[in-house]
């Protein structure tokens, strides 16, 4: 192929999913000439999987992105179909929102902020490979042999690196949904010495909407409120509301599949990438969980405009005619037409370890990546990396330090320093449990974490900023007024409320806050008392009242941050040499090397590293900071 | 950082049949090759091997012994180092001969504890192990050899690891009912949390008590001897350790100052303190003593309250038992020789009421065993075995136990108040990590100075 200059940018992305839309708005956003790539121009933020967005931690996710200026938030606001909020048994910091999407109406909005975005170009064509020197990218060369030059290549491939689809016995060298793969572009990646893993992920049968019998399932309605995922949004998109439905696998269907596991990909060997334990294929879960009578499954709708559902829960990559077989026994889909059987996808991906915390590689300067390509799995987990890929590069082409969220400021942060420190053998989602600090990392307060910082980095307008610091000071008013006003005990009113809801009644007067902090006592109740200030916004009286109440377990985790935050502030230089270090064992040494820890906490969660090694570590530490202490003294 | 190479004798000193050199090192192989008079190369040989051989002076290459030389290669060996020993034949002119050579063949002579600190700096052991390797070289009794020994082989830390893994697992339900709300998953009910919890803070606390008896174990049950002069606070004491050690004297006042001593009392170390005599004195020495037997009073855990019979129970006397009156004390009515009939005995008791009376005749050797037998019932309810039981007896491990515990009864207190499970959990996580300290899973900044004050750390 001849090769011809074709054009000149600041940063080109590579792929147009979740994770390189977030990474090309936000570097053109930021003034930088960009240029995002895609194979195809009809695939713009394409929802290859499940219809929905959000769930616990993942809805945290979108959340922030939000709060720092990303655009995942409003386009799921405009194109929700289903509402819910998850988890609202349980306390504020995992109250998690999730959506519906309409897939089509999604795509097509993301499409249309892409396009229109000024300082942005989008082009349909296949990247071949990188053009690098010396260890810097330079820019990317087509498939028709056109170089674009870029002083920051941004990589968010999603799985389409040398994809393959699996059903059954039945292979195809292709991306999702039968789309072209890069097989090409993997294999120039290892050229250049980075390490790639295979992957495997899934996705369930889609089925006619008119051949399922909804009543033998129980249906699913989404919240009757306002719920948005975006701080901006403040109206319903005026889009109908679909309901979901959940039926049930039953021992028919287990014995099909278990009769059948010889022919499934995964126990035969055709399939060698690792898949996700948390998102199981049915044959995964009848083998592991043999104990189970019944796997529960959602019917979900794809779209206003289709007739196609989605079975989640059924993913499988057995061949088509026992996905046929087994459907059909389960209770509302006895007669149901599969539109698109389910998948496996095996991909490439690299191995995050070689990622600073910045999502810039350590071996290519100027090369960042986000999304699937770093070993995750979801678009959330992927248009939050995609959104930190891209103020990144924009950030180092201003010779700006990185931003970098430390794990007590965001799920984000999270989430890039278990990619980066701890690696992963499977495709990582994002899960909760994963925050150590989660009752400070709620989904109400990403705002109050984080638009601080996109303000900062320019990503936030300066309207957005003002009405921001305008919710902020009447949170501040209203906690100083009612920690400063006294309920008083000749209240009539408040002391039957307080006995009818058995707390027990005041003998004096006591603070509006410590009222509030009683389990009985919601702000509304103040409200209704005439004790509240009924013009608040409901965002800043929820805001007041989850910092009084929980202020308790909001102190002891603070309290956990400042243990941390000891030896995260212990900086590691880049320039020590594990292997040099004596004591350490092997194994540690190796994985300190290649991580390159920044911190001695970031350390500690390296797997593989022990704590012994951690003393080690310490003892070095110290004993070099006497050496110098002793040179200089 | 380079180490150097570390030699020591490490069997007891004194005559024995056998005697072990160790080095530890990088160049213990090499230097042992030195020394070695055999056919083979021992720098070729291979990890866990033994070889039998001349041992050699390095100075004239003469045989100084022959013994066997025992090759353990990093990092599988006792300090993670190469290892090389030599058994030898004991005595002490030899093995110092021998010393002498590997010395000269560019070791250095290893201080004392460093090669568990060496263990430890190359991650062969966990800190709570590293502690109770100190606590071995200073044991006070073979009873506290045996707990530190089991803290070294990891009982305690194998507890503690059961116990976070107990509470993990109790963590792992929450967090899965929190990331799974839709799923069908199993859940705990508020009751099973209750229980399983409950029953990990019993243990915690468990553990906690034990440190009373583990500090006793380890440093010795601080015991004071008190009385008005010449009553036979020094020849108790004297009784007690088997051989004279106070002066022993008919003038009161003797013992000016305070003298303490250890004593292996049926396994228990005692660690006992002769006091002066409390009485008003002019003497300006003897108040000093007098004023010092008193502070030590204060931080006693037992008080041996020695009486007789010609003096019988004073108001002086009475007074100082009001002092002591929370303290556990142990009266003694010595001389009972003196005393035939008893009559003074029953006039002291009644006046003391339900608190017992031992008659003691120290003259006459009479009594003894049944201090002893008082002393173990009081502080181990008679029973000094702890083969069964893992003791703390290491403030930081109690520290963190009692921060624990109230973690846990923190989350069952939340519990009950219906507080949901994303909160509950932080006790839980808070707890986990805290009692991680003891083995050193948990990483601290503090653990640096930890390590600092347990092993002289040089520049």
């Amino acid at each position: 192929m001849k090769e011809f200059e074709a054009a000149s940018y600041d940063v080109i992305v590579v792929g147009a999913g979740h994770a390189g839309c977030e990474a090309a708005l936000s570097c053109a956003r930021l003034g930088q000439k960009t240029l995002v790539v895609t194979l195809n121009m009809n695939n713009i933020a394409l929802m290859p999987c499940n219809p929905s967005i959000g769930g616990p931690a993942k809805g945290h996710l979108v959340r922030e992105i939000d709060a720092l200026g990303g655009e995942m938030g409003c386009n799921i606001d405009k194109t929700a179909i289903q509402v819910r909020m998850l988890n609202t048994a349980k306390g504020p910091a995992v109250h998690s929102l999730r959506a519906q999407a309409d897939k089509y109406a999604y795509q097509n909005e993301m499409t249309k902020t892409l396009q229109n975005q000024e300082n942005l170009t989008v082009k349909q064509l296949l990247v071949e490979r990188l053009v690098i020197e010396n260890h810097k990218v330079l820019g990317v060369v087509s498939h028709t042999g056109a170089i674009y030059r870029a002083k920051a290549v941004i990589l968010t491939t999603g799985t389409y690196l040398r994809g393959r689809i699996i059903i059954g016995e039945y292979t195809e060298e292709c991306g999702p949904n039968g789309q072209l793969s890069a097989k090409n572009l993997s294999v120039d990646l290892q050229k250049h010495g980075l390490k790639v893993v295979r992957f495997k992920t899934g996705t369930p049968a889609r089925v006619d909407r008119r051949s399922i019998d909804f009543d033998r399932m129980s249906r699913q309605d989404g919240d009757k409120e306002n719920l948005f995922f975006s701080f901006l949004t403040t109206e319903k998109n005026g889009l109908s509301e679909e309901p979901c439905y959940l039926t049930y696998t039953n021992e028919q269907t287990h014995q099909i599949i278990r009769d059948n596991l010889h022919r499934s990909p995964m126990y035969s060997g055709v399939i060698e990438g690792t898949g996700p334990r948390y998102c199981p294929s049915i044959e995964d879960k009848i083998v592991r969980f043999s104990d189970k009578a019944k796997h529960q499954l959602f019917i979900e709708p794809e779209g206003l405009d289709t007739n196609e559902m989605y079975v989640q829960g059924l993913s499988s990559s057995l061949p088509e005619e026992i996905q046929e077989q087994l459907i059909h026994t389960i209770a509302g889909l006895e007669k149901v037409d599969v539109m698109r059987p389910a998948y496996a996808i095996e991909y490439d991906c690299l191995d995050p370890l070689q990622l600073k915390v910045s999502l810039e590689t350590k071996q290519i300067d100027g090369l960042f990546c986000a999304g699937q390509i770093n070993g995750t799995s979801g678009y959330e987990e992927a248009a939050a990396q995609g959104l930190i890929a891209g103020i990144n590069a924009a950030r180092k082409l201003s010779q700006q330090e990185p931003l970098i969220l430390k794990r007590y400021e965001g799920y984000i942060g999270v989430l890039i320093d278990d990619l980066v420190t701890k690696g992963t053998n499977e495709p990582y989602r994002m899960l909760t449990s994963r925050a150590e600090y989660r009752l400070l990392l709620r989904q109400d307060n990403a705002d109050l974490r984080l638009t601080e910082k996109g303000y900062q980095i320019g990503l936030i307008s300066e309207d957005r900023y003002q009405q921001f610091i305008t919710k902020k000071t009447a949170i501040a008013r209203e906690m100083e007024r009612l920690q400063t006003t006294t309920a008083s005990s000749k209240d009539e009113t408040l002391q039957n409320l307080l006995t009818k809801r058995s707390s027990s009644p005041l003998k004096q007067g006591i603070p509006l806050a410590e009222l509030l902090k009683r389990p009985q006592i919601t702000y509304n109740d103040l409200l209704s008392l005439g004790l509240g200030d009924n013009t608040l916004p409901t965002a800043v009286a929820e805001q007041v009242e989850i910092q009084i109440k929980y202020d308790g377990y909001i102190q002891k985790q603070l309290e956990q941050v400042a243990r941390m935050a000891k030896i995260e502030n212990r900086l590691l230089p880049d320039e020590i040499d594990y292997q040099a270090v004596h004591g350490l064992r092997n194994e540690a040494k190796q994985k300190l090397n290649a991580v390159k820890p920044n911190s001695v906490g970031q350390a500690s969660r390296i797997s593989g590293v022990s704590p012994a090694d951690i003393s080690v570590l310490l003892v070095y530490l110290e004993q070099k900071r006497r050496q110098k202490e002793n040179i200089h003294g | 950082m380079t180490e150097d190479t570390i030699a020591a004798i490490i069997t007891a000193p004194g005559a024995s049949s056998v005697g072990i050199i160790r080095l530890s090192g990088p160049d213990a192989i090499d230097i042992g090759a030195k020394i070695y008079g055999g056919k083979k190369d021992l720098r070729q040989m291979a990890s866990h091997t033994i070889h039998y051989g001349r041992v050699l002076d390095i100075a004239d290459q003469t045989m100084i012994d022959e013994g066997l030389f025992v090759i353990m290669r990093a990092p599988k060996s006792f300090t993670g180092e190469d290892v090389l020993e030599i058994q030898c034949h004991g005595g002490s002119v030899v093995l110092q001969k021998i010393l002498k050579s590997v010395l000269s063949g560019g070791a250095r002579l290893a201080e004392a504890g460093e090669y568990s600190k060496r263990a430890f700096l190359n991650g062969k052991m966990d800190l709570a192990q590293a502690e109770a390797i100190m606590d071995i070289v200073g044991a006070k009794t073979e009873k506290s050899l045996d707990m530190s020994l089991k803290q070294r082989c990891g009982t305690l830390s194998a507890n503690i690891r059961q116990l976070r893994a107990d509470i993990l697992a109790v963590i792992a339900y929450i967090q899965a009912d929190i990331d799974y709300p839709d799923d069908d998953i199993e859940r705990l009910s508020a009751a099973e949390m209750q229980e399983q919890i409950s029953q990990i803070l019993t243990q915690v606390e468990n553990l906690t008590d034990t440190i009373k008896k583990g500090q006793i174990m380890r440093d010795g049950l601080k015991t004071v001897i008190i009385g008005k002069p010449n009553v036979g606070k020094s020849s108790l004491m004297n009784a007690l350790l088997g051989h004279e050690r106070a002066i022993v004297t008919d003038i009161a006042g003797t013992t000016r100052d305070a003298i303490e001593e250890y004593v292996n009392l049926k396994d228990i170390p005692l660690k006992i303190i002769d006091t002066a005599g409390i009485r008003q004195t002019n003497d300006k020495i003897e108040q000093i003593g007098i004023d010092k037997a008193k502070s030590f009073l204060s931080a006693s855990d037992l008080v041996l309250f020695v009486l007789e019979p010609m003096a019988g129970l004073t108001t002086e006397d009475e007074q100082i038992i009001a002092q002591i009156a929370d303290k556990p004390v142990i009266y003694l009515l010595n001389k009972t020789d003196l005393d035939p009939d008893g009559k003074t005995y029953g006039q002291i008791q009644k006046k003391l009421g339900a608190k017992p009376l031992l008659a003691l005749s120290l003259k006459q050797n009479q009594g003894l065993e049944q201090l002893e037998t008082a002393i173990v019932e009081m502080f181990f309810g008679g029973e000094t075995a702890i083969e069964q039981e893992v003791i703390v007896n290491n403030i930081r491990h109690w520290e963190a136990l009692h921060e624990g515990a109230n973690y846990l009864s923190s989350f069952l207190a939340a519990l009950n108040a219906g507080v949901s499970n994303d909160f509950l959990v932080i006790d839980l996580q808070s707890a986990w990590e805290v009692l991680g300290k003891i083995t050193g899973e948990t990483i601290e900044e503090d653990l640096l100075d930890q390590i600092f004050s347990k092993f002289c750390l040089g520049k």
